[in-house]
C-alpha cells in the first residue's frame, strides 16, 4: 500500500479515536493517537491476517497482542477499518452490552481480540506463549505485541524478557510505545526506565529503534525486524511517539492520557483530522 | 456400613505426575509448564518422555501463567505446576485476566496445598486458595481425595474445555478410590450411606471422614459421607438429597473456613434447605511449622474433630 493511503487510514483512525472517547465521555485518547500510525502500518502493510474469518487459534496467521489495553480505541478502530467487525460498532465503545469493552476482552467475542488486557504487564507473557505454540505447530508466522513505556515498570515484563531470550523465542517482535508519559507525569520522573535500549540488550534481545510517526521508517524497521526473526533472539522495537499525536492541544501532554474531550474540544480536534474514509 | 479397604499409601502429587504423563501419551496437545519445582510436582516423567512439550519457566510464576494462557491460542492444553501458594495468591491477577476472564483452556495444577506441607511453615501453607479460585467466573475447582483420584482427575480435566484449578498435596495418605473408577467433574462420590448426619469433605479430609463415620457407627450414629471432589461447579443435588434425609451436615476441608467447601455448601443449604451445619477447617489463622500430622491435630482437622462436629450438629437438629 502507498504511504499516502496508509496515512489516510491513520487520519480516519484518529478521527474515530477522538469521536469514540468523546462519545463514551471516557477512555484514553493520548496513547491511542500516538499509536495510530504504527497499528495502521502493522495491520494494513505488515501482518498476514484474516479479518473476514477471525479464528481464535489464528493458525498460519500473524498474531498481535495489545498489552497496554487502555489504548483500546486505536485498536478497535484499526480492527474495524481492517474489516474484523462493522465500522458502525465503534459507536458502542464503552457502552452497556457492547462488545467493545473499555479494555479489550474476549468475553463478548469481539473478532480480532484473543486476550483480555488492561491490568498491565501481561501481554508479553501471553505473546511468548502464543509464539511457543506456533513453534510446536510448525507455524512460521510471527507474533507481534505493543506495550506502553510506563508498563515496563511491571515486574512480569522482565520475567518474560528473560524467558524469551533464554529460550530463543525468535518468532516474536515486541514494540514499546516510548512516548515518555504516564498518568502521574513524565516516565522519567515517575520511575525512570534508565537505559532502556541497554536493558533489553542486556536481557539478550535484538533491539531496534524507530520514529512511530515516520511511515518510511516504520515500514523499513518493521521489515528489518521481520527479516531478523528465526535467528535465535527475540526482537524489540523502541518506538518513539508523541502522546496525542495529530491533535495539537493533546500533543506531548500526559494530561490527555485518560481524559475525554468535551463537545467543543472534540470539534477543535476534528477540524485538524480530515474525514478520509467516512465517519462511522 | 460400607467398609473401605486401604489399597496402599501414596501422595496425591504422585497421582498428578502419573496422570500427566498418561494424558500426555493420549493427547499430543497437552503441554506442561513448571516454575522450578519439577521434582516436587512429580513432573519428571512427563519431562523425560516429552521434553519438547515441557517448558521450564524458572522462578517466575506470573510469566508462567501468562505464557500458559497464550499457549492455548493454537490449540495447546497447558498444565502449569507449582505449589498451591504460588499457583494462586502470587498470580491471582494473571489468572483473573489472562486465564479466567479470557476463558483460556489452562489447567492450574497446585501441589503442597494446606497445612500438610508441614515444616516449611505458613509462608507456603496456603489455606485460602479454594476460596480465591472459586470466586473466579469460568473457573472449575477440583480437590481430589487420594492418589488414584488425583490421577483420574488430572486426565479428566484435559477433556474439559476451560480453566481448571486442580489442588493436591504432599503427604503420603491412604488410597481408597478404585484405580479404574471414572472421574466425573461436578459429580460427587457418595462413599457411605447413612441417615443421622451428612459429612461432606474434600481432599485429605475425605479419608478422615471415612474414619470418623466408622467411629460414629460404633457409637450408634449413622453418618453419610460424601467426597465433594469438585468444589465448583458444586453438586448441589448430592448435597440436598443427603441433607433432606439426615437434616444436618458437617463439612471438612484442609482450608480456611472463609471461602472454602463449607461456605459453598452453606450457600446451597441457605438457599434451598436451611439446616444445622458444623465446620471442620482452619478458623481465620495462619499455620506454622510442624509435621503434617501434628499440624492437623493442632488446627483441629483430625478424625476426632469430625466425630465431635457430627455429635454437635446432631444436637442442633
Amino acid at each position: 500500500m502507498e504511504i499516502q493511503q496508509l496515512q489516510a487510514i491513520a487520519t480516519q483512525v484518529r478521527r474515530d479515536i477522538v469521536r469514540m472517547v468523546s462519545g463514551a465521555n471516557s477512555g484514553h485518547p493520548g496513547g491511542s493517537l500516538g499509536c495510530a500510525d504504527f497499528l495502521t502500518v502493522l495491520y494494513f502493510e505488515m501482518m498476514k491476517h484474516n479479518p473476514d474469518h477471525f479464528s481464535m487459534d489464528g493458525k498460519e496467521e500473524d498474531l498481535f497482542f495489545l498489552s497496554n489495553g487502555h489504548i483500546s480505541p486505536v485498536w478497535y478502530s484499526v480492527l474495524a477499518r481492517a474489516g474484523y467487525f462493522p465500522i458502525e460498532e465503534l459507536k458502542t465503545f464503552r457502552k452497556l452490552n457492547a462488545r467493545l469493552q473499555g479494555h479489550p476482552s474476549t468475553d463478548k467475542k469481539i473478532p480480532g481480540v484473543r486476550m483480555a488486557s488492561g491490568s498491565l504487564g501481561q501481554g508479553l507473557s501471553n505473546a511468548i506463549g502464543a509464539a511457543l505454540t506456533k513453534k510446536l505447530n510448525h507455524d512460521n508466522r510471527t507474533v507481534y505485541t505493543l506495550h506502553g513505556d510506563g508498563e515496563l515498570q511491571e515486574g512480569q515484563i522482565w520475567e518474560a524478557a528473560m524467558y524469551a531470550a533464554a529460550n530463543k523465542v525468535d518468532n516474536l517482535i515486541a514494540t514499546i510505545d516510548y512516548n515518555g508519559r504516564q498518568i502521574d507525569g513524565d516516565v522519567e520522573d515517575v520511575l525512570s526506565l534508565g537505559d532502556l535500549n541497554g536493558k533489553w540488550q542486556a536481557f539478550g534481545w535484538e533491539v531496534l529503534e524507530m520514529d512511530g510517526h515516520n511511515y518510511s521508517e516504520l515500514i523499513q524497521t518493521l521489515n528489518k525486524a521481520k527479516s531478523m526473526t528465526g535467528n535465535g533472539k527475540p526482537i524489540i522495537i523502541i518506538m518513539k511517539t508523541e502522546m496525542g499525536q495529530g491533535v495539537d492541544y493533546m500533543v506531548g501532554s500526559h494530561k490527555w492520557h485518560g481524559v475525554a474531550p468535551n463537545v467543543e474540544q472534540l470539534q477543535q480536534a476534528l477540524v485538524q483530522l480530515e474525514e478520509t474514509l467516512g465517519d462511522y | 456400613m460400607k467398609q473401605f479397604e486401604i489399597l496402599g499409601k501414596k501422595d496425591t502429587r504422585s497421582g498428578f505426575g502419573e496422570g500427566l504423563v498418561e494424558i500426555g501419551r493420549k493427547n499430543p496437545d497437552v503441554v506442561a509448564l513448571c516454575a522450578d519445582l519439577t521434582g516436587s510436582l512429580k513432573m519428571d516423567a512427563f519431562l523425560k518422555e516429552f521434553p519438547d512439550r515441557f517448558f521450564q519457566a524458572g522462578i517466575a510464576e506470573a510469566n508462567m501463567i501468562g505464557m500458559a494462557a497464550g499457549m492455548t491460542i493454537g490449540g495447546k492444553i497447558p498444565y502449569t505446576g507449582t505449589f498451591a501458594n504460588f499457583s494462586t495468591g502470587r498470580v491471582y491477577d494473571q489468572i483473573r485476566q489472562s486465564v479466567a476472564y479470557s476463558q483460556k483452556n489452562v489447567k492450574i495444577c497446585a501441589s503442597h496445598a494446606g497445612l500438610t506441607l508441614g515444616e516449611d511453615g505458613a509462608t507456603h501453607q496456603i489455606l485460602e486458595d479454594i476460596g480465591m479460585m472459586r470466586m473466579l467466573p469460568h473457573m472449575t475447582v477440583i480437590v481430589p481425595a487420594d492418589f488414584n483420584q488425583t490421577k483420574q482427575a488430572t486426565m479428566a480435566i484435559a477433556e474439559h474445555v476451560g480453566p481448571v484449578y486442580l489442588r493436591f498435596g504432599r503427604p503420603v495418605v491412604p488410597i481408597f478410590v478404585q484405580p479404574d473408577a471414572k472421574f466425573t467433574i461436578g459429580k460427587a462420590d457418595l462413599l457411605i450411606e447413612g441417615t443421622d448426619v451428612t459429612i461432606i469433605a474434600c481432599g485429605h479430609l475425605v479419608w478422615k471422614s471415612i474414619e470418623a463415620a466408622q467411629q460414629l457407627a460404633e457409637q450408634g450414629i449413622s453418618a453419610e459421607v460424601i467426597n465433594m471432589h469438585t468444589i465448583k461447579p458444586l453438586d448441589e443435588k448430592a448435597i440436598l438429597d443427603s441433607v433432606r434425609k439426615t437434616k444436618c451436615v458437617v463439612t471438612a476441608e484442609e482450608h480456611m473456613l472463609n471461602g472454602g467447601l463449607g461456605d459453598a455448601v452453606a450457600q446451597v443449604l441457605a438457599r434451598h434447605l436451611p439446616s444445622p451445619q458444623e465446620y471442620v477447617g482452619v478458623n481465620d489463622t495462619f499455620g506454622e511449622s510442624g509435621t503434617p500430622d501434628e499440624l492437623m491435630v493442632k488446627y483441629g482437622l483430625d478424625t476426632p474433630n469430625i466425630v465431635e462436629a457430627a455429635k454437635k450438629v446432631l444436637k442442633r437438629k
